[in-house]
């Protein structure tokens, strides 16, 4: 009998590492056009649809940053934590948290600005001042702090493991939101829906549009980009060049060294969980305070598990990350896409997630080995 | 005349990278012990698993009693009666001698029957074995006592030890070395691969040494030297290290009453360590290792922190409550016995190995690396300590295990430390590695550091040290001056029994495992 076995390659090749994911995308692709295909659409059109028509004009750029932004960031967050070996899984449910972080201010002054709107309406749109935007994107990011550190504070101590234990504080979390948006935080004027209040003006990121930037008229892109934008050269230079970047790495792949040099590894799990919940906390504000502009039920993007995917896909690289998230960003609308204009299922975009995710593992692992032929155990033993 | 029972012709065998062996001859006569000697990465071990069948040779013939042969398997090894005693035992802790020995046998499970035949060979070559004790009880040399055993009720014909004594007490190498001979005389043939020369003297008929992967000798080692061995061996002059005049300077390390409780069910807890380590002085801890000797570096470094700060006094400063990371500040450098996946991240450079545990020597600003510093840092170390490896950019297992340890040694002296700990510096290293790191240790402790080097080498000990004490069950014997003992003395205490340092006479220590084996 004849079996197939891996072999690890005594040196991988850096182009093939770094080239992989190009091929998965490319692998990705062509097993799209079949998918089309067999569903009886004209693959080359199909493929239009879904990649190329959702970014044909300003607005759809503006959609595509509006969904990469916030992947980016909660990946970036990730990939910190990734390649010091902690494998937090809730990211999504720490984004939740940074959400109804900001939301509780919002609202309080919200509720302010409705009582004082009887005395003085003039007053009421900006009721709680200019700080309130600030003051809500530093309390998400303590909320998703707050968030990972249940993880962290379970793995440092008692060594749960952070997958399990980050995975089920998001179903938690889950039900956090809709218990406040069914209870305490509903809109008494909602009917009755799971909603709260819209948020006053000075609670919301500003649309670029609304500072005279022509080119971004009638988009619903807005200052929430600028904390991706300002994370990214932030999160390069700590996991690159920072001396507990550096610590964080080590603790990833080699947990002994790390032992061995004083690199307290209670002190390195707080850091990498706490990173990666600010992140995702940031994240949360940008989407509350920004396109929904409420809290609600039906808030579940699931940016925070897609964001696993950019990570992987970015390589834990900063500048990698940002073209994964734009990629699964175009994945996001041309679902859509092909939804409206072609009446194709809104699965097919987590088909398209579920293969990218695969074909890049498997790139990874024909990178790091190779398939030999050789006798099995079994027929060796017999001859 | 007969033909003999095993030999092999122009075997080769090369992988990806290297060529283990390039056409290697080596004949054993029946009766015969045959030392097969080299260097790390001579070839030993690729010649050894392709006659006991885990390996396949490129090219080659095998006969066996003058039929030539193909030995696809341990199995079929073993079928023709070839057996081999691991340096690693495959024992399983928690169940007892005679249930480990039934696993590796075919056929009925018969434990008492079993048990019986046990007794009977191991009374016969004599290895005494209870079978019915667990195996987490039995002390190392007892270990490979099972081993041989489980080997030897097969009848082999053959019988390959592979560094069989790296872990014994020099009487229980005596021991083992009477039952070889034995075993020898009645015809049973031995494959011995050591790099232990003066063994290899004592106890072998002929001699095969490798090179490189190929056969560079075969000598009768009762005619040779111990240098003429070892030139052969790594090929140039054998060097020797310069030994020095020791004046001990103030205390630099000391424990004082140390206990900590065992983390785990086969671990060793260490009870009452009393030891004192001046500037300026090299201490040898000798001991067969499992006793306690990785539970003390990780107290004496600061991996484990123990309960009682006062315990361990580092420069005089109680520091057993502090961290690692405090403790390397104060000026203690490590060399740990695990050189990759501990001392070196295997998958990161030279220089991100450098950033490890030098940090402290300017090679951080404002919290971000200067990778300039520690590059330069790195190309000192390799330098200095004629490290072999491409450069700074290397990755740590891109390295030999002899120039891993020489970048890890210096990486660690370069630091300017008050006090260094070395496990097993030179374990595994070859000749010429061996000599440049125990020297750099001798001209470190000339100037005024004061080392403590754990070793189961009790030559390297011998060779180093200024003062040698011995660990045991978690117990330390009190200090000799290395002038004033001998190997026999040492050899004794490594079983458990020296005196308590109360000074109670030669009372033996309570529960040691190796003193029912010594």
């Amino acid at each position: 009998m004849i079996g197939l076995r891996l072999v690890p390659r005594a040196q991988p090749s850096r182009t093939m590492l770094l080239a992989a994911p190009l091929i998965a995308v490319v692998l990705t692709l062509l097993v799209g056009l079949a998918v089309f295909a067999s569903l009886g659409q004209n693959p080359l059109h199909a493929f239009r649809v879904y990649f190329l028509d959702p970014v044909s004009d300003m607005n759809g750029v503006s959609e595509l940053l509006l969904k990469a932004s916030p992947l980016c960031l909660i990946a970036l967050g990730l990939a910190i934590g990734f390649r010091a070996g902690i494998w937090n899984i809730g990211a999504e449910g720490q984004m939740y948290l940074g959400g109804i972080f900001a939301t509780g201010l919002a609202i309080h002054f919200a509720d302010g600005a409705d009582a004082a709107s009887a005395a003085n309406a003039a007053n009421a749109i900006n009721a709680g001042g200019a700080w309130l935007l600030p003051a809500m994107i530093v309390l998400a990011a303590i909320g998703g702090a707050f968030w990972a550190s249940i993880t962290a504070l379970l793995r440092a101590q008692f060594h749960a493991n952070e997958i399990l234990v980050s995975l089920m504080l998001t179903y938690v979390a889950d039900l956090l939101v809709k218990f406040l948006v069914f209870g305490p935080w509903q809109d008494p004027q909602a009917n009755n829906f799971p909603i709260t209040v819209s948020f006053a003006d000075n609670a919301l990121f500003p649309l670029l549009a609304s500072w005279g930037w022509g080119w971004f008229d009638g988009t619903r892109i807005n200052a929430s980009v600028f904390i991706t934008l300002a994370a990214v050269p932030i999160a390069w230079l700590f996991m690159e060049r920072s001396f507990v970047g550096f610590q964080l790495r080590v603790t990833g792949l080699a947990p002994r060294a790390a032992r061995y040099a004083g690199f307290g590894e209670r002190r390195m799990i707080w850091l990498a969980l706490l990173i990666s919940g600010v992140a995702a906390g940031l994240a949360g504000v940008s989407e509350v305070a920004g396109p929904i502009g409420q809290l609600n039920d039906r808030w579940i993007p699931g940016y925070g598990f897609t964001a696993i995917i950019v990570a992987t896909l970015g390589r834990m690289h900063a500048v990698g990350i940002v073209l994964a998230a734009l990629l699964m960003a175009l994945l996001y609308l041309g679902g859509e896409a092909v939804q409206i204009s072609l009446q194709l299922p809104k699965a097919i975009s987590q088909v398209f997630q579920g293969l990218l995710l695969m074909f890049l593992l498997a790139c990874d692992v024909l990178v790091n080995y190779r398939i030999v032929r050789q006798p099995s155990a079994s027929s060796a033993a017999r001859a | 005349m007969l033909p003999p029972l095993l030999a092999l012709h122009a075997i080769r065998k090369s992988y990806p990278a290297v060529v283990a062996l390039a056409g290697v001859d080596l004949s054993i006569d029946a009766g015969e012990i045959h030392a097969v000697l080299g260097e790390n990465g001579a070839g030993k071990s690729t010649l050894m698993k392709i006659i006991y069948g885990a390996v396949h040779p490129d090219a080659g013939q095998i006969e066996w009693q003058g039929r030539e042969m193909k030995i696809d398997s341990p199995g079929a090894a073993r079928d023709l009666g070839i057996a081999m005693v691991f340096q690693h035992f495959a024992l399983f802790d928690s169940i007892t001698v005679v249930e480990n020995v039934a696993l590796a046998l075919p056929g009925k499970f018969d434990l008492k029957g079993l048990a019986t035949r046990i007794a009977e060979v191991s009374e016969r070559y004599g290895l005494p074995l209870n079978p019915w004790r667990p195996v987490h009880e039995l002390s190392v040399g007892e270990r490979q006592r099972v081993e041989i055993v489980r080997c030897l009720l097969q009848n082999p014909k053959l019988l390959i030890m592979d560094e069989p004594t790296s872990v014994l007490t020099p009487q229980a190498i005596d021991q083992l070395f009477e039952t070889l001979r034995a075993l020898s005389a009645e015809g049973t043939s031995i494959i011995y691969v050591s790099h232990k020369l003066d063994e290899i003297r004592r106890l072998c008929h002929r001699a095969t040494i490798l090179r490189g992967g190929r056969r560079v000798a075969q000598v009768d080692p009762r005619a040779e030297t111990e240098e003429s061995l070892a030139s052969l061996m790594i090929g140039r002059e054998f060097p020797r290290t310069q030994r020095r005049e020791h004046t001990a300077g103030p205390p630099v390390l000391e424990l004082v009453s140390l206990t900590v409780p065992s983390d785990g069910p086969f671990g060793t807890p260490l009870s009452n360590i009393n030891l004192t380590l001046h500037a300026g002085e090299i201490l040898g801890i000798a001991g067969v290792s499992g006793n306690g000797q990785s539970e003390l570096v990780d107290a004496i470094t600061g991996e484990q922190r123990v309960a009682v700060a006062n315990t361990i006094r580092l420069c005089g400063t109680p520091a057993g409550r502090l961290d690692a990371a405090k403790r390397r500040t104060m000026g203690l450098v490590n060399v740990p016995e695990e050189r990759l996946g501990r001392a070196t991240a295997p998958t990161m450079t030279l220089t991100e190995n450098s950033l490890l545990t030098a940090h402290r020597q300017g090679m951080l600003r404002h919290g971000l690396v200067r990778s300039h510093v520690a590059a330069r840092f790195t190309d000192a170390c390799i330098e200095d300590f004629d490290v072999r490896c491409s450069g700074n950019a290397a990755k740590a297992q891109s390295l030999s295990g002899g120039n891993l340890q020489k970048f890890i040694v210096g990486r660690e002296i370069r630091q300017g430390p008050r006090v260094m700990i070395a496990a097993q510096p030179t374990w595994g290293v070859d000749v010429a590695a061996s000599a440049l790191i125990r020297q750099q240790i001798i001209d470190l402790a000339s100037s005024g550091i004061g080392v403590l080097v754990i070793s189961e080498d009790l030559g390297e000990i011998l060779e180093m040290c200024d003062r040698v004490t011995v660990i045991a069950a978690g117990r330390m014997s009190p200090a000799r001056n290395v002038a004033d003992t001998n190997a026999e003395e040492i050899g004794r205490w490594m079983a458990g029994m020296f005196p308590s340092e109360m000074g109670a006479g030669d009372a033996p220590v309570a529960g040691s495992n190796e003193r029912a084996a010594a």
